[in-house]
């Protein structure tokens, strides 16, 4: 029998906190700026994309504590349960001075309304800490999910480069208080489930994957709250009701990655930036599809499970998925079950998900030795924006030349995920050459009707991904061109 | 020295002093509204918008809002003792909620006042409003296919025989040209907290760059005086023009809601309710025709600037009048003829945005030098140059203003070899020959933008400095700070005409209680007026001070002299806190209102003739970009600026301004796109669909320099020149270049037009009409 705890408790800078009335929907950001009234931390947006909330969260990984940067806004409090949260008011230098991090932005004229600035700070910091001497590349891409509005980056830039000139991270109270930190989320994490509240403002924080299952066979009315990266916009922009709400960002056993000589199996909690170093070594060209994925603190909190499950028809992940055969593990209590990738997107809104049964986890076969295979994201802006659409292909060619196996899928192009099955049925078989591609160019128009919104119109996404097919064969046949940003 | 003649002195001035809230910004203990505490009681106010883009309002029921938990009260039209309307055109054409008709999709209905924010915002969706469907036209071509109705009355500007010009013209183009708006996106939304007092007194927190136009609003629509409402900004996070009328409304409110309640009311919209119900850049569409020879000289240029105004007309007069005002950039036009279409629209009213118009003008001319350039096989930069003004002759407005202080010349040329334009063009040309699916392109544009407001009596300004007995001082003046430096120049100014040190100079909040009667914080005249004004302000003091000095030390006037720290009398030096401390025993005022107006200027609407401006601010700008002709993606790889900002009264301050309006611009021109669906609702209305540039838009080659030997060639503060607005119109030479690189697809002989913003939808269609034309 799983004990059960009737707090949330986490550690808020060197406060300990523990909370046993808290709604299914409290926002760390409000909580931080209407509770505790620390403002430093300001709302941009309310929906995870400007930064101006950005804060820390710490949490054990193995026996280290590791920082994320995080959006406050769309981070519930009920998912803090044994965590650090490290706001702008924390940060100090040594005798009450500004943090190194601070002083640079000062001295690098890196702020000027002054808004935003505090989020610039703790993503400077966060960077600073695992980073101290980053590349502009490395920085750009900690900064991909802060918006400013008035400098135009460059001293923000510069400030990032400076930063630890003024002092590096082995002097910063964080790791100078990191062992008793550890003993303090240590003793929070005590084995226990959390539980608050009745009905429709219950929380459930349970204690591991199989309480998880328990729990959720036993409610299946309750909204699972991952990275919060979706859940959390249904509460800050549509003012839905979501509780009751079981978090499960916690749970060790849902962030691992298992890989073997076959295939590698992603666990549903594993967030895009813990997934990162795992898909850039085994399926190296996803790796830029993946840097491109919302914002560094998004791709923090969001996972790879979040992504599939909603069944977005413009989620990132499937397609590259789905054409390397990727199986999904469903689980409802203690019963399991795996079906293709493929199978799981129903219709816009609808997958094969049954009541109490969730995503535990992923797996994904290797790229078989000489089959070709890339994925393209196409948005509006580079990074930090929702696909316009996002095609991934995977071609077997044959010595003699020829297309044994093709499988091509897109989203963004329909109201799911997709494959584009007559496009792949005119390569198969005919020869790996221009005119063959230009030819199956025409059969896109048969699997895809796609839709003009704001980010692109239907003619735009049809054009597009028949050019990508193009760029894919120029591609594996040695003749290539890809855009890129040079920066040092 | 006469009274305009400012010095080019001592310590403080023309330093790269840091933002004064620099520290405060890092640590998050910079205060924004939002972010005080709040009085015991304080309500909450939230917006209910409207679902339509046009119809009459047959009832709406509120029992499901009244009802709703912590809700105080609704506030509607009936609840407005004074004037319902907050329209700065004074038009009476802008209802704080709208009454019998709603004229867009976001148009405020009611108010819901509630004990929380959130129970505020919950309650605003509760009501049930009945429509009846009216017929609408949400843009620019579907107005004027509805009969153009406009919402102020238009502006021609004309010069030189316009029919003759063009007939005899050996070359002709025509087109038409469409700009997209823009949405200010500041971080920190709009925001005002009213603080009901005694009698009919208001205190409104706001969150505003004109404080008097929120004053007078909120008196107006109290039904009281001006001298019972207080507005006081300490600073705003982001403005751009977005708060210089927009938050009127938001002020409105919740000074209604405090008066009738008798507590203190906040509002705040949601990000998405911001976007969705105030103003924008105008989107424009640019009818012109346009007269030329076969060395690319320009004859004559006739053109119509329709621009998507709204439903009312707010600023878009004097917005449409500046795109007239920039119709030339930098060009002589022989002969010319300017008209405007400032059009009623179902959307919400465009509004001022960095430029205010100007950019739009700009760029459109910038479109007939591209297709001159492409039609006669020319590099655009010798068509830029063969038709820039004269510095003597050919120098003459279409509005009649001779252009005196032309050094478009100087800041082209020395771009031109900074950047090494010439040699990477000719390596871009070889390098897209043999580049199948990537091509380069380069380009090099100008910018002239006049400075002065248009409406020429805002261009006054005043100042109110206190000097206590300590030799502390005390520093108001009537400009507002939205992370523009403009609070730290004047202070500079100030520190300088004492000779004391910066900490010395305490900056206040800017308050209508303090200085009277100002002009919005806009058209880049922060530090040109409030500058002046404050050292004006200085000079009285000091004017009392050396001659309570001359008294007390026996001395003549003249052999007292102001010198860094106090004042030299003979011999004796006293500093300047002893000596101020001897004045006040002495009964010598302390204390001056300073004021300033600029001189020289006129304009006559009627007849399109005068000097709207008191000079010109230059600069120019090479881009170097990668696209891709499969997807339309591209990449901004190198920016080389140079500017001119006369003497700079702080080059830290104003290379940020630069790098931030370029990057501002470019996001206007490139990536900011807003779509309004078919019912006439705004589609892209939060950061996740309105797409500004990141730190990785940044292009990696950045180079930004001030043109470090101008010098303001009239008397202003320090000789300095304003910088607010005219970088943003830099970001013009990224379309140019990326017009190149698409034109590389049909060998460069066919002018892209690539209207903005340029999203890569844009290039790969643009790319696919380049193939067409190739054959």
């Amino acid at each position: 029998m799983t004990e059960v705890s009737g707090a949330i408790r986490f550690i808020l800078n060197d406060e300990e906190i523990s909370l046993s009335d808290v709604k299914p929907d409290a926002t760390l950001l409000d909580w931080l700026r209407l509770e505790r009234r620390l403002r430093g931390s300001k709302e941009g947006c309310a929906e995870g994309d400007c930064g101006a909330c950005t804060v820390l969260v710490g949490r054990l990984m193995g026996d280290e504590i590791i920082y994320d940067s995080v959006t406050a806004c769309i981070r519930f409090v009920g998912s803090l349960h044994g965590t650090h949260v490290v706001t702008v008011e924390h940060l100090r230098g040594k005798e009450g001075h500004l943090h190194p991090v601070q002083q640079a932005m000062v001295d690098e004229h890196g702020s000027q309304c002054g808004f935003c600035t505090p989020g610039f700070v703790m993503s400077l910091y966060g960077l600073w800490m695992r980073d101290p001497d980053p590349s502009q590349a490395a920085i750009e891409k900690a900064l991909q999910g802060n918006l400013c509005r008035c400098t135009g980056y460059a001293p923000i830039i510069r400030a990032g480069k400076a930063m630890s000139s003024y002092g590096r991270p082995e002097g910063d109270p964080l790791w100078a208080e990191r062992i008793a930190l550890k003993g303090k989320i240590k003793a929070i994490n005590d084995g226990k489930r959390v539980e608050i509240g009745e009905g429709a403002a219950r929380i459930i924080v349970p204690a591991s994957l199989d309480d998880f299952a328990a729990v959720y066979e036993a409610h299946p009315d309750a909204t699972i709250v991952n990275g919060s990266t979706d859940v959390g916009l249904w509460v800050t922009k549509f003012m839905r009701a979501i509780g009751p709400v079981i978090f499960i960002g916690h749970l060790q056993e849902l962030k691992r990655i298992a890989e073997n000589d076959s295939e590698v199996r992603i666990y549903a909690g594993v967030s895009y930036s813990e997934a990162l170093p795992v898909i850039a070594a085994t399926f190296p060209d996803m790796a830029e599809l993946w840097n491109r994925i919302a914002g560094e603190q998004i791709r923090n909190m969001g996972t790879i499970g979040g992504n599939i499950a909603n069944g977005s028809p413009i989620g990132d992940t499937p397609p590259p998925f789905i054409v390397l055969g990727a199986k999904l593990h469903l689980r409802r209590g203690e019963h399991r079950r795996e079906i293709k990738l493929e199978d799981y997107f129903l219709a816009y809104g609808k997958q094969d998900r049954q009541p109490g049964e969730f995503v535990e986890s992923v797996t994904i076969p290797l790229l078989p030795a000489g089959e070709k295979f890339a994925c393209y994201k196409i948005s509006k802006r580079r990074e930090e924006d929702i696909s316009a659409l996002c095609g991934a292909f995977r071609v077997f060619v044959s010595d003699a030349g020829m297309v044994g196996m093709a499988r091509i899928a897109f989203g963004g192009m329909a109201a799911t995920p997709k494959r584009a099955k007559a496009v792949e049925a005119a390569l198969v078989g005919k020869a790996w050459t221009i005119e063959t591609v230009e030819a199956a160019m025409a059969a896109f128009a048969e699997d895809y009707q796609p839709i003009s919104d704001m980010r692109a119109s239907a003619e735009y996404r049809l054009l597009t991904a028949q050019n990508l097919l193009r760029r894919f064969f120029l591609e594996t046949t040695g003749q290539g061109q890809r855009l890129k940003r040079e920066v040092a | 020295m006469n009274k305009h003649e400012a010095p080019i002195s001592l310590a403080s001035l023309h330093t790269s002093t840091r933002h004064d809230s620099g520290p405060k910004h890092v640590t998050g203990t910079a205060e924004y509204i939002d972010d005080m505490i709040e009085p015991a009681g304080t309500m909450h106010a939230y917006l209910a918008l409207s679902t339509r883009a046009h119809a009459e309002i047959v009832a709406i029921d509120y029992a499901a809002v009244r009802s709703a938990p912590g809700v105080i009260g609704v506030l509607t039209a009936e609840d407005i003792p004074g004037e319902n309307d907050v329209s700065p055109s004074h038009k009476h054409d802008e209802p704080i909620f709208a009454i019998g008709k709603v004229h867009f999709w976001g148009q405020p209905l009611f108010a819901v006042i509630a004990e929380t924010r959130d129970l505020a915002r919950r309650a605003a969706h509760l009501a049930k409003v009945e429509y009846r469907d009216l017929p609408y036209a949400t843009d620019i071509r579907a107005a004027q296919a509805a009969g153009g109705q406009l919402v102020t009355e238009p502006l021609k500007l004309e010069r030189g025989d316009i029919e003759a010009g063009l007939s005899a013209a050996p070359r002709r183009v025509k087109g038409s040209f469409e700009i997209g708006g823009q949405d200010h996106f500041y971080l920190e939304g709009q925001i005002s907290m009213a603080v009901p007092g005694e009698d009919e007194d208001v205190t409104i927190f706001a969150s505003t760059q004109h404080p008097s136009e929120v004053q007078l609003m909120v008196a107006a629509v109290l039904g009281i005086r001006q001298h019972a409402v207080t507005i006081n900004v300490r600073r705003m996070g982001g403005g751009f023009g977005g708060k210089e009328t927009q938050g009127n409304l938001f002020a409105a409110v919740a000074a209604l809601a405090a008066k009738k309640w008798n507590r203190t009311c906040k509002i705040r919209p949601d990000r998405d309710d911001d976007m969705t119900a105030t103003g924008k850049r105008h989107d424009f569409v640019v009818d012109y025709d346009v007269g030329y020879d076969d060395t690319g000289k320009i004859h004559a240029v006739d053109a119509v600037y329709a621009a998507r105004a709204g439903f009312s007309s707010d600023l878009s007069g004097p917005v449409t009048d500046r795109a007239l005002f920039h119709a030339d950039n930098a060009y002589w036009y022989p002969a010319v003829r300017v008209r405007s279409e400032p059009l009623y629209t179902n959307t919400v009213s465009n509004t001022a945005f960095r430029g205010f118009g100007g950019p739009q003008g700009m760029l459109a001319a910038e479109r007939w030098i591209e297709d001159i350039a492409y039609a006669l096989g020319k590099d655009p930069l010798e068509i830029r140059k063969a038709n820039f003004y004269g510095t003597h002759t050919d120098n003459v407005t279409p509005y009649h203003q001779t252009v005196e202080d032309n050094i478009v010349h100087r800041v082209v040329d020395e771009l031109e070899a900074s950047s090494d334009y010439q040699a990477r063009r000719a390596a871009i040309i070889k390098y897209n020959a043999g580049s199948p699916i990537l091509k380069k392109g380069i380009a090099l544009t100008p910018v002239k933008f006049g400075i002065s407001f248009t409406a020429t009596w805002y261009n006054q300004a005043g100042a109110l400095v206190h000097v206590y007995k300590d030799g502390s001082i005390h520093l108001s003046h009537g400009g507002t700070e939205m992370g523009q430096g403009l609070h730290i120049k004047v202070a500079q100014v100030l520190a300088d005409a004492f000779g004391v040190g910066l900490d010395s100079v305490k900056i206040m909040a800017t308050s209508t209680g303090k200085v009277p009667n100002t002009s919005a914080t806009a058209a880049s005249s922060g530090s040109d007026l409030n500058g002046m004004a404050a050292w004006d302000a200085a000079e009285q003091i000091k004017t009392r001070l050396l001659a309570h000095a001359a008294r007390l030390y026996n001395a003549d006037a003249g052999d007292c002299h102001w010198v860094q720290g106090g004042m030299q009398v003979g011999r004796k030096f006293v500093p300047f806190a002893e000596l101020v401390a001897s004045a006040y025993l002495n009964r010598v005022q302390l204390s001056a209102a300073g004021f300033y107006e600029t001189p020289k200027i006129h304009w006559d609407r009627a007849t399109g003739r005068g000097r709207p401006f008191y000079y010109f601010a230059y600069g120019a700008s090479a881009s170097e970009v990668t696209i891709d002709t499969l997807t339309g993606e591209y990449v901004v790889d190198r920016v080389d600026i140079l500017h001119d900002v006369g003497k700079s009264l702080n080059p830290a301050i104003d290379i940020g301004q630069i790098e931030g309006g370029f990057i501002q611009g470019m996001g206007w021109l490139t990536t900011e796109e807003l779509v309004w669906d078919d019912k006439g609702q705004l589609r892209t209305k939060a950061p996740s669909t309105y797409k500004i540039p990141l730190a990785s838009d940044v292009p990696p080659i950045f180079n930004v320099k001030l043109a470090e030997w101008s010098i303001n060639a009239e008397p202003t503060i320090g000789r300095s020149k304003a910088v607010g607005e005219p970088p943003l119109m830099l970001a013009m030479s990224v379309v140019e270049a990326l017009s190149m690189a698409v034109a590389s697809v049909a060998d460069y002989r066919v002018a892209p037009r690539l209207d903005t913003p340029v999203t890569p939808e844009r290039v790969l269609m643009g790319c696919e009409r380049m193939k067409g034309a190739r054959g």
